[in-house]
């Protein structure tokens, strides 16, 4: 490894900047605005979700039970789990512990991966059961708005996992960084806003596990 | 001021010519040269939808056909509407005109995150691209509204067009991202809140609509593009969703958009009124907080579009009491200016001239707004002319007009240039004058029933319409002749001083056009930015 990219406290900030902390901190406020308007873009789905299931609760009480609850519940940890050693990782980033660093985004990218996996043996399971989106369902029920309710959970939980994905990819990118010994005491700003990022991916996941498999 | 030494130190060193070459241009990460590619790009989309505006009213010359089919009409509307609300109006001032402005107004080097402002430049073109190659290949109809169901089922290129809207909002959410952050952190020493120019303001509130509303109807689009690759069923009835959610959503974002046009409009309205009357604008506090007023009831009116949707009575008297509380801070905003211009010492250079002009045109379209809140005149106006020409004189009239007063305002400090000053106001008059040919007599055939969007109209309404469409003709030729001697005053105009207007704020204490790095030494702010008799 090469221990000459950047010396601590060398930091080069952006001209426009007065030092590295006011670089920091301007990231960082431009991080939680992005969390911010996160926030919003998942809305609609969730209005899309309350109204359908004010006006057509038996159909979303059907739905739910045709969800593996405790798939659902072990992903929940999984991505609780990898939440902890996203928060270790910077934690240890933070100050310049640069092979835990490594070590903890490396287990945050591996409880991801089983989050994807698990969620890609519900997707195949409903796939071949039919319960698909209105316009392809083709699963045998009761009433006529429960393909309403797959539609809302396949656009759901795919905008959460497409979301876990580009976290993957992002914890990538600062792991690989993190191994060249870019971060210390003096600069970890990339490491703390994938970590802002992760955390809400995570909540997103908190809100949508017990909306969609445990409410009934 | 300075001597003829820095003069040519500044005509050597200044954003324009710091580096050479078209490269050093697309890959730039100064706020200034990525504001005027904003600005040519979006320029040049506007010439587009103009032509396409001009393909409207040609074809309403006359009843039945002029020149072109019923299903080319549509698809002219459709092109016409999207692109000029889409691809010019939302980001012609906060993108154009703001990136250049708003970090020399706050004494700033440049945007909090130069990189991530030369990114939203490249998503924008990307989606007005993907947007505008639909016309070659598969054109679209939907009307700039895309409303559901008639969006799910017709042909053409239609999840082209959404996948590029969808670009240019993320484009525009990383740029309003992007200014909050430098009006928060990299406002130069001295430049308190209560200092700050009302252009910052009201850039501040814009972008806080664009940072919450934007992402909604990316969803949206999102979500109609699935309703046509694999039917998802939300807003199909057929599926048992609800085209009507679409329309709310839609709304939810596209009234606080219309704001996101408005707003920064009204900024430079405030900057110019001050200069050219020689006075402190009138009421600072209140100017900044009817902003956000404006801003904050634009997210609780959107169910104004749906009266005759079918939402509940209940709703639509909600939403008609709140839409009449817009025109309360809209209010403090017009007598603000007025109370300023009084008894100041006036100037009507071409800047003052528009800033009037759009006085007087936002003043109608506001007030025809309140008629259109009014929910009885609502129902029999819903559709009609009448709605059209209302939001013509906010949206042309408003950010237009604004945006002229504002590009001939900053002119001298973008391009180091005076503009000729006469003929600019020969083509504000025309261009004033073309505007209100065009749409005063839209209202007069939309209180009197003629739909919009219609091909084919009654014969009675022919010498109206025949009005109108000589009044585009007249728009075209007031801007086209702006346009052509703007370019011409690059070449020809007199040598701009740093501050030709004698204005107060920060861009205007460096040279024209400005340094790289906007000023030689930081600037430190002691007084107001209209404070003008101290």
């Amino acid at each position: 490894m090469s221990h000459t990219q950047t010396t601590p406290g060398k930091h080069h900030f952006a001209h426009h900047f007065k030092d590295a902390h006011h670089e920091f901190d301007s990231c960082k406020v431009g991080m939680w605005l992005f969390l911010l308007q996160e926030v919003l873009f998942f809305a609609p789905l969730f209005v899309a979700y309350s109204l359908f299931r004010s006006t057509h609760p038996e159909a979303f009480l059907e739905a739910s039970h045709l969800l593996n609850w405790k798939l659902g519940a072990f992903n929940t940890a999984v991505l609780i789990s990898s939440s902890f050693t996203m928060a270790l990782g910077v934690n240890a980033a933070q100050r310049g512990l640069h092979r835990k660093t490594v070590k903890y985004l490396a287990l945050t990218i591996l409880f991801s991966i089983i989050f994807l996996i698990v969620k890609y043996f519900e997707y195949t399971h409903k796939i071949h059961a039919g319960l698909l989106p209105a316009g392809m369902f083709s699963h045998p029920v009761q009433h006529d708005k429960t393909p309403i309710f797959f539609s809302i959970y396949f656009m759901m939980t795919g905008l959460h996992g497409i979301h876990v994905l580009i976290g993957i990819g992002l914890i990538f990118w600062i792991m690989m960084r993190a191994k060249n010994e870019e971060f210390g005491p003096e600069y970890f700003t990339p490491v703390e806003l994938v970590g802002l990022y992760w955390h809400f991916v995570d909540l997103v996941w908190i809100y949508l596990f017990p909306l969609l498999y445990l409410i009934r | 001021m300075y001597s003829d030494t820095t003069a040519d130190q500044e005509e050597k060193n200044n954003y324009l010519n710091h580096s050479k070459g078209i490269k050093s241009w697309l890959t730039s990460l100064d706020h200034k040269r990525i504001g005027v590619m904003y600005l040519f790009s979006i320029l040049i989309f506007f010439l587009v939808g103009g032509i396409f505006a001009l393909i409207v009213r040609t074809e309403l010359w006359g009843p039945t056909k002029t020149f072109i089919d019923a299903n080319t009409y549509n698809q002219a509307f459709t092109y016409h509407g999207t692109i000029m609300t889409f691809m010019v109006i939302l980001p012609l001032i906060p993108s154009a005109i703001g990136n250049i402005i708003l970090p020399m107004q706050l004494g700033a080097k440049d945007v909090a995150f130069p990189r991530l402002n030369l990114i939203s430049y490249y998503v924008y073109m990307s989606g007005a691209l993907l947007a505008v190659v639909t016309l070659f290949v598969g054109r679209v109809d939907t009307g700039w509204t895309f409303y559901t169901p008639y969006s799910i089922r017709t042909g053409g290129a239609t999840i082209l067009v959404l996948a590029g809207a969808f670009l240019m909002g993320f484009a525009a959410i990383l740029t309003a991202l992007n200014f909050i952050v430098t009006v928060h952190k990299l406002r130069a020493p001295g430049l308190t809140w209560s200092k700050l120019p009302l252009f910052i303001w009201c850039l501040y509130a814009t972008n806080i609509i664009q940072m919450l509303a934007t992402p909604v109807i990316a969803l949206t689009l999102m979500l109609l593009t699935f309703e046509r690759l694999m039917g998802i069923g939300i807003f199909d009835a057929t599926l048992g969703g609800d085209p009507v959610l679409f329309q709310h959503f839609f709304w939810f974002y596209s009234h606080p958009a219309v704001y996101i046009m408005i707003l920064p409009a009204m900024g430079i309205i405030n900057e110019v009124i001050p200069v050219f009357s020689r006075k402190t604008i009138f009421g600072y506090g209140g100017m900044a907080v009817a902003v956000f007023g404006i801003a904050l009831v634009s997210f609780v009116v959107w169910g104004h579009h749906m009266f005759t949707s079918g939402q509940s009575e209940t709703a639509n008297f909600i939403f008609s009491l709140i839409t009449m509380f817009v025109a309360v801070p809209t209010g403090i905003k017009m007598f603000g200016w007025i109370a300023t211009m009084y008894q100041g010492s006036i100037r009507l250079d071409t800047p003052m001239l528009y800033a009037l002009s759009f006085l007087f045109v936002f003043l109608v379209g506001g007030l025809t707004g309140v008629f259109l809140a009014t929910l009885p005149l609502n129902v029999h106006l819903t559709d009609t002319y009448f709605v059209v020409a209302h939001f013509h004189y906010t949206m042309v009239g408003g950010a237009i007009m604004a945006f002229l007063a504002g590009l001939h305002y900053w002119y001298p400090k973008f391009v180091g240039k005076m503009y000729l000053e006469i003929p600019a106001r020969i083509g504000c008059v025309l261009t004033f004058v073309g505007f209100n040919v065009t749409f005063l007599p839209q209202f007069v055939m939309g209180i009197r029933g003629l739909p919009r969007r219609y091909y084919d109209y009654p014969p009675e309404f022919t010498q109206l319409n025949q009005v109108s469409t000589v009044g585009s003709f007249l728009i075209a030729f007031g801007l086209l002749w702006t346009f052509l001697f703007l370019i011409i005053s690059a070449y020809k105009g007199p040598k701009a001083p740093r501050n030709p207007w004698g204005a107060n704020t920060l861009e205007w204490q460096t040279s024209s056009p400005p340094y790289h790095e906007n000023f030689e030494t930081q600037p430190i702010v002691t007084k107001g930015p209209y404070d003008y008799h101290s």
